[in-house]
């Protein structure tokens, strides 16, 4: 705060001189990123150091946690729960490519062709968000009951033998599996895959469209060369806003998921408020995020786009 | 992580704005987070690092009390868990806290926020560890973290001179917990009972009256669940292996868990649930389950398929308790609201409303004149012959509840 009071001067009665204005102007941004920058440090920077001190403490609640800069924790973490990180990544990934197939055909539609219907098909894509995260959830478990509709036919069709026989689902039913897991992540973060998506092929100039035909590009042609390219930064950002969360998140892994499916969300969780192993939890976190920050680089820098919608 | 926050979807910038030129003299956005991040983590160092961490518990500076505001304010936060508590036809008042406010002129601040032990733990830890007021004079946790807290020594230590009913009608088994001797800490708000509890038409015809049955039978496959409460899976299925939860030893526990694990194994086993099972049973997706008395008495009501067992083997009695945290401003008046619950009278209105067993005596006499059915159902009231089959999980030390739950969450998969 004392920063803050420290705002620009007032401008200097007018003289000869014709610096101190310019100076300020260039500063001007400064300022202005101030309120971000406390934001970010209040509630990014402090955590994370907070964070990094708790990953390498030992003790328990009775004697309190002291830093011994025991790194041991990381190693043991990993070796014990790298089948929890990797499943995360399996199904944060697969959640995030269901969302890119289902999700491009639709912001395709609301860009190009949902005319007068657009408003209205976009309050829908974010209705959802209306009620509770958890309600959503556990709203999947009546969908996909045992003794539901739609497991009952796919059982009739024997779309579950196939399922069952990839390890996506156990016997005739579906809650309770991988697939329901990876369901739920779907249904949640499909909506960060739209937006993004929709933005990008909104901004495409439709007369581009009107260029290729005129040069005989043929529908597929087209999307293929002009459209796809363009909205890459949509694709790009659209992913990263679905895969960073979902590889995180522990709700559908606990609420559609079962022994089988427990996610690294869970784990932190049960670390930290069951086991009260307050660092191995945040050891966990760290090494969440730093295999999350590298596969985002890796991704962003193969994608070739430096813009992201 | 965050940059990428800020760059959602935004309006759209005019073309020549997205390609103007990056870095040079030109502000850029990600090279100014990336320093400023990289900057701050720098200057804080490594000194900050060390000097985080969690100072031991039970010595909080400046001692456990703080001065009673009890007779100035005329006030008690009450934190308890959702649907525990009388409700009258508006869904809004509570007619028993109501009655306490008219008899002692001390109002209620009544607040649902205890929904998960484990979270609410997590909740309250901070304040308590640094020995500050978290701003509840009475809350309600389940015998295990009552015990933990008590251990700790963030709770402070009653006055029985304001507890008359409390000390004259507390029933006999649930005076002397071996996690709190003679009741120093703590009373119980409501006894929970774990019981078997199955959906009649989803068994169809299979009998279920044993763990065994649950773990073992085939037929059962994939439709049984577990709670995810450790000392009440465990404890059934100790129970059900012929060994007493009160005095179970590592190798017990260790049994027990292998059991449960070779029941995961093979599938029979489809969740270890919360709360959520209730969905599950009703829906008959779930065939049969370790389940709490109080719910089942509450789905009964909505589904008749719903019933449940007593296993021949004997069930678990846990308790949720009332206590007072460390600097708890209003401790007497805390203690008042504790005492009125004690009065036969006002235990049967609650145990009435929210169907679980009630830790005072004679209140079953009085429940019978509100709800004579509530009165006869053995688990709201348990008869002689049931409650010498309640067991409880006796008190763990520190290091054992850390082992044991480490245990029982690789069980659960994580």
């Amino acid at each position: 705060m004392a920063a803050l009071t420290r705002a620009p001067a007032p401008p200097a009665p007018a003289g000869p001189e014709q610096r101190p204005p310019r100076r300020r102007g260039r500063l001007t941004p400064y300022w202005l990123l101030l309120p971000g920058l406390l934001w970010l440090v209040l509630f990014f920077v402090l955590p994370m150091v907070y964070q990094a001190s708790t990953s390498v403490q030992t003790g328990s609640l009775e004697e309190g946690y002291k830093v011994t800069w025991h790194f041991v924790t990381y190693w043991e973490a990993v070796s014990e729960y790298w089948p929890q990180f990797v499943r995360s990544v399996l199904y944060a990934a697969s959640a995030t490519v269901l969302c890119l197939l289902l999700g491009y055909p639709l912001a395709y539609l609301l860009a190009f062709r949902a005319g007068r219907w657009r408003n209205l098909l976009l309050v829908l894509v974010i209705a959802p968000f209306f009620t509770s995260f958890l309600i959503r959830t556990l709203a999947w478990k009546t969908i996909l009951a045992d003794n539901g509709p739609l497991v009952g036919a796919l059982d009739a069709l024997h779309v579950l033998d196939v399922t069952s026989w990839l390890g996506w689902t156990s016997g005739d039913r579906v809650l309770a599996t991988p697939l329901a897991v990876v369901c739920g992540l779907t249904y949640n973060f499909l909506p960060f895959m739209i937006l993004p998506l929709y933005t990008s092929l909104d901004r495409i100039d439709p007369r581009l469209h009107e260029a290729a035909g005129d040069l005989y590009a043929r529908p597929f042609t087209t999307f293929r060369k002009v459209t796809f390219p363009l909205s890459m930064p949509g694709v790009v950002s659209g992913t990263l806003l679905t895969f960073i969360p979902a590889a995180g998140d522990y709700v559908n892994a606990d609420l559609l998921g079962s022994t089988d499916t427990r996610m690294i969300g869970n784990v932190i969780q049960t670390q930290f408020l069951r086991i009260l192993d307050y660092p191995t939890a945040a050891a966990l976190s760290f090494i969440l995020m730093a295999a999350i920050l590298v596969m985002v680089t890796v991704y962003i820098r193969r994608s070739g786009t430096e813009d992201l919608v | 992580m965050e940059q990428y926050e800020s760059d959602r979807p935004a309006p759209a910038r005019t073309a020549a704005a997205r390609r103007g030129p990056r870095g040079g003299a030109l502000l850029s956005r990600r090279s100014l987070l990336r320093a400023s991040a990289g900057g701050a983590l720098a200057a804080g160092g490594i000194g900050t690092l060390s000097a985080c961490g969690i100072p031991p518990a039970g010595r909080t500076a400046g001692g456990v009390t703080t001065e009673d505001h009890s007779a100035k304010e005329k006030v008690v936060n009450f934190s308890n868990w959702p649907v525990y508590i009388d409700v009258d036809d508006s869904g809004k008042r509570h007619p028993t806290l109501e009655d306490f406010t008219r008899q002692t002129g001390i109002k209620v601040k009544y607040t649902e926020d205890v929904n998960d032990n484990t979270e609410f733990f997590g909740k309250i830890k901070p304040q308590l560890a640094a020995g500050q007021d978290t701003g509840r004079d009475l809350i309600v946790v389940t015998d295990w973290l009552a015990a933990r807290l008590i251990r700790l020594g963030w709770v402070q230590k009653l006055d029985p001179a304001n507890l008359p009913h409390a000390f004259a009608n507390l029933a006999g088994h649930l005076r002397s917990p071996d996690w709190d001797p003679g009741r120093a800490y703590s009373y119980p708000w409501q006894g929970v009972s774990t019981v078997i509890a199955y959906n009649k038409k989803a068994l169809d015809g299979i009998e279920v009256t044993s763990v065994s049955d649950l773990l073992d039978n085939p037929r059962l496959k994939g439709r049984v669940s577990f709670l995810s409460e450790m000392r009440d899976s465990v404890g059934l299925t100790l129970l059900d292996m012929g060994k007493d939860p009160a005095k179970v030893t590592d190798d017990d526990y260790d049994a027990a868990i292998a059991r449960l694990q070779k029941a995961v194994d093979k599938g029979q086993i489809r969740r270890f649930t919360g709360n959520d099972y209730t969905s599950d049973l009703t829906k008959g997706d779930i065939a049969a389950c370790v389940a709490w008395g109080g719910d089942i008495v509450q789905l009964q009501q909505d589904s008749p398929d719903v019933d449940y067992v007593i296993p021949e083997a004997g069930w678990m009695l846990s308790t949720d308790n009332l206590l007072i945290p460390n600097k708890a401003r209003h401790k007497a008046n805390a203690e008042r609201l504790i005492d009125f619950y004690y009065q036969p009278r006002q235990a049967a209105r609650l145990a009435a409303y929210v169907a679980f067993i009630s830790p005072v005596d004679g209140a079953r006499e009085e429940l019978a004149g509100i709800d004579k059915e509530a009165a006869e159902n053995p688990l709201i009231v348990p008869t002689k012959d049931v409650a010498a089959r309640a067991h409880s999980f006796r008190a763990l030390s520190d290091k054992e509840e850390a082992a044991y739950e480490a245990k029982f969450a690789k069980l659960t998969g994580a």
